[in-house]
């Protein structure tokens, strides 16, 4: 085999240090072993408040945090509107669960009134309530197919006219206590209130943002995923096992 | 006694015999039904007590460090009031208490110490206020139910404040260190880690980048910035030397806090770990002692549970006797378990958070052990699996995981083949598993990393072959 060249793919993981509660650390490994399944050299990138803003942003992913975690990245957040506004402009394809899926949105509405700004990406706003959205859920997508995941939040998010539903619920909450809808979708940026991970019991999803940024940065399309075979079965099986014993949990 | 606590008191023991009678543990109902006829039967009978109420909390080794203190005071010849059930709640206390009492409502103890889960111990504190308290730690910790990790550490400090004495706090971890700073009229001690063995000890908030960024394809956006990527490194590569505290990588408020406080100077430190021995810098004097508990984290509770009890017994007390009684405490139920299975060594481990399963994998050595993880998510272990994806299990990718199991066995087998962890057989039905990985590895050591209830089947099942104490 002659060497190929390598095609690096720059994931950024947006404040890991503060908002990565619940597992939200398997997408990032996620995507950086699909990656290299797939043929291409992750570049795995953290930003934290403070820091330079990596160069390269082929894929954005972030995950949800406490309270605390949320004061802390909010002014940052703020402060990087511009840029990450413009990215997801041009399509880099994103993935923002819970705590940053809200401060993608316009605000987030506490109880006693007061606004805390998002960057407004998606155009969805969130209002606190006193009730806790917990428990597992199963959402039907037309595009990603059957989603599984676990849920556990108390601000509802109503979409606007701007954005799709990732899905219609079949099992648990989502975005709010009424609606039906989970998560949302604008361009190629997800918003989701799924932990689970989402991505690894979700390879559809995970598979989507790999194809989009090797799509934009190389014109490629995904060749087929050569994973090591290190279980008694195949990745693509002990996914599927998963996916159904989740699916079939107590919420 | 008086007479209300002696009606108490009967109606309680009648309950409970009547309980015990139609087969049910005798534990929760009686001390209900105590609760609502005589709401302040709890108050009259623990505060009569000539050292007063002890309260362990935190999320992690609780049960454990509660069985060491008893021991420990038992050992200076104290009269000692638990909560043994396993019961959290006042509810439990109430039937322990019950459980211990003379028909008359006499009560012969000297000191209580309670193990109270935080969200009841909050409760609990109000009706009782505990002379002293030892908070162990916040972890992530079954989140679906407390909501937030920050809801805990306000919960323990709650704990602290009604603390009227002395309170014992875990000096390597922000969230509890930082509880400190709302106690004004209440002695603190702290327990804490020596350096060098820190990283046995990866902090809830030392989260995985580094092992994304161990690719050799990584930079930072701007190194050198901060040592948190560095230090998370350390925390999770074995036993390399480490430099960095594990607790500077923390999240949050917290972490600024952490990064400017002074370390403050704790009462016991666990400074060395051996096999089945620990050694402690105790009140400055250096220690080292056999140990029945196995694992970083159990030799760590004993650090907790010495520091409590000096606190407590002020000096009143025998420290030859102290170390005689530590070096005898056996674990805890389920925690660092060691039984004999054909003539090798089974071991099992509790697992119940992230925090949890990084100290089990941290502590025990892999080569020449053969490794079962048994996940289940029934409502005793927490529904939500994420947590798997918060610990990483590449110290177990040199000799692969023989067998696993579980309810969400197919979860832990895909999270560890994203660890590039070979896994040799998925059999999520508990007792086939463990028949299959006992046949199929007589000459081995084994080890069980498991869930609550998996645990309890695991045991129920290990009776077919060795003797398993009894569960009380
Ligand atoms: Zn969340």
């Amino acid at each position: 085999m002659s060497p190929v060249a390598p095609k690096p793919v720059h994931v950024v993981q947006l404040y890991p240090r503060d908002m990565n509660i619940y597992g939200d650390f398997g997408n990032a490994l996620v995507l950086k072993q699909r990656l290299a399944w797939y043929g291409y050299e992750p570049v795995m990138h953290s930003y934290d408040p403070g820091d330079e803003f990596p160069e390269q942003a082929d894929i954005l992913i972030g995950g949800g945090g406490q309270d605390s975690g949320q004061d802390t990245i909010q002014a940052d957040l703020l402060e990087c509107g511009d840029r990450l506004r413009a990215l997801a402009e041009a399509g880099t394809p994103m993935l923002m669960i819970c705590g940053l899926y809200q401060l993608f949105g316009h605000y987030f509405q506490t109880r006693s009134g007061s606004r805390i700004q998002g960057i407004g990406v998606l155009d969805v706003t969130t209002y606190g309530t006193d009730e806790r959205l917990i428990g597992n859920v199963v959402v039907e997508s037309e595009e990603f197919g059957r989603i599984i995941g676990y849920e556990n939040h108390s601000g509802q998010t109503r979409l606007g006219a701007e954005v799709q539903p990732l899905g219609r619920v079949s099992k648990g909450a989502g975005n709010d206590a009424d609606s039906g809808y989970e998560g949302a979708r604008w361009r190629n940026v997800l918003g989701s209130y799924l932990h689970g991970a989402l991505l690894p019991k979700n390879p559809a999803v995970a598979d989507f943002l790999i194809a989009t940024a090797v799509q934009r940065r190389y014109g490629d399309s995904l060749g087929a995923l050569d994973a090591p075979q290190l279980g008694p079965v195949s990745l693509t099986e002990l996914t599927e096992k998963a996916r159904v014993t989740a699916a079939s949990r107590p919420r | 006694m008086s007479l209300r606590t002696t009606l108490s008191a009967v109606v309680g023991k009648s309950a409970r015999a009547a309980v015990r009678l139609r087969g049910g543990s005798g534990s929760a109902f009686p001390g209900l039904l105590v609760e609502k006829l005589d709401p302040g039967f709890l108050a009259r009978t623990l505060t009569t007590l000539p050292y007063g109420v002890v309260v362990v909390s935190g999320t992690n080794g609780k049960t454990t460090t509660t069985k060491m203190v008893v021991e420990l005071l038992r050992g200076q010849g104290l009269r000692v009031f638990t909560n043994r059930s396993g019961s959290n709640f006042s509810r439990g206390v109430a039937a322990s208490l019950l459980g211990d009492m003379r028909i008359t409502g006499g009560f012969e103890a000297d000191i209580a110490v309670l193990e109270l889960d935080e969200a009841h111990a909050v409760h609990f504190v109000k009706q009782v206020p505990p002379r002293y308290c030892l908070l162990l730690n916040v972890m992530r910790d079954q989140l679906d139910r407390f909501g937030e990790i920050d809801t805990t550490a306000g919960m323990l400090r709650a704990i602290a404040e009604a603390t009227t004495e002395g309170v014992v706090l875990n000096r390597e971890d922000p969230r509890v260190a930082a509880i400190a700073e709302a106690l004004t009229d209440q002695q603190v001690r702290y327990f804490g880690l020596g350096e060098a063995v820190k990283h046995h000890f990866p902090s809830d908030d030392d989260l995985h980048s580094a092992d994304l960024h161990d690719s050799p394809s990584h930079h930072t956006a701007s190194p050198g910035a901060r040592s948190d990527s560095a230090s998370s490194h350390h925390a999770r590569s074995d036993s390399a030397a480490v430099e960095t505290s594990p607790t500077s990588a923390v999240s949050g408020d917290l972490q600024h806090q952490a990064r400017t406080t002074k370390q403050v100077a704790a009462d016991v430190v666990l400074t060395g770990l051996g096999t089945q021995e620990g050694t402690f810098r105790i009140g400055g004097e250096e220690i080292t002692t056999p140990l029945r508990v196995n694992g970083a984290y159990n030799t760590y509770n004993a650090a907790a549970a010495l520091a409590l009890v000096r606190l407590a017994l002020g000096e009143d007390r025998d420290n030859t006797a102290l170390l005689r009684s530590l070096a005898e405490v056996s674990p805890a139920f389920g925690r660092g378990e060691s039984l004999t299975v054909g003539g090798q060594p089974l071991d099992l481990v509790l697992v119940k958070n992230p925090a949890g399963f990084r100290l089990g994998l941290s502590s025990f050595p892999h080569a020449g052990t053969a490794t079962m993880i048994a996940i289940n998510d029934n409502y005793a272990d927490g529904r939500d699996m994420s947590w798997l994806w918060d610990v990483s299990f590449g110290l177990l990718a040199a000799g692969g995981v023989r067998m696993v199991s579980g309810v969400r066995a197919y979860d832990m087998a895909l999270r560890l083949v994203y660890d590039d962890v070979a896994v040799a057989a998925v059999e999520p039905d508990l007792a086939s598993a463990l028949d299959s990985f006992i046949a199929e590895h007589p000459d081995e050591p084994k080890r069980i990393y498991c869930t609550y209830t998996a645990m309890l089947t695991l045991r129920r099942e290990l009776a077919r072959y060795t003797e398993v104490e009894a569960f009380a």
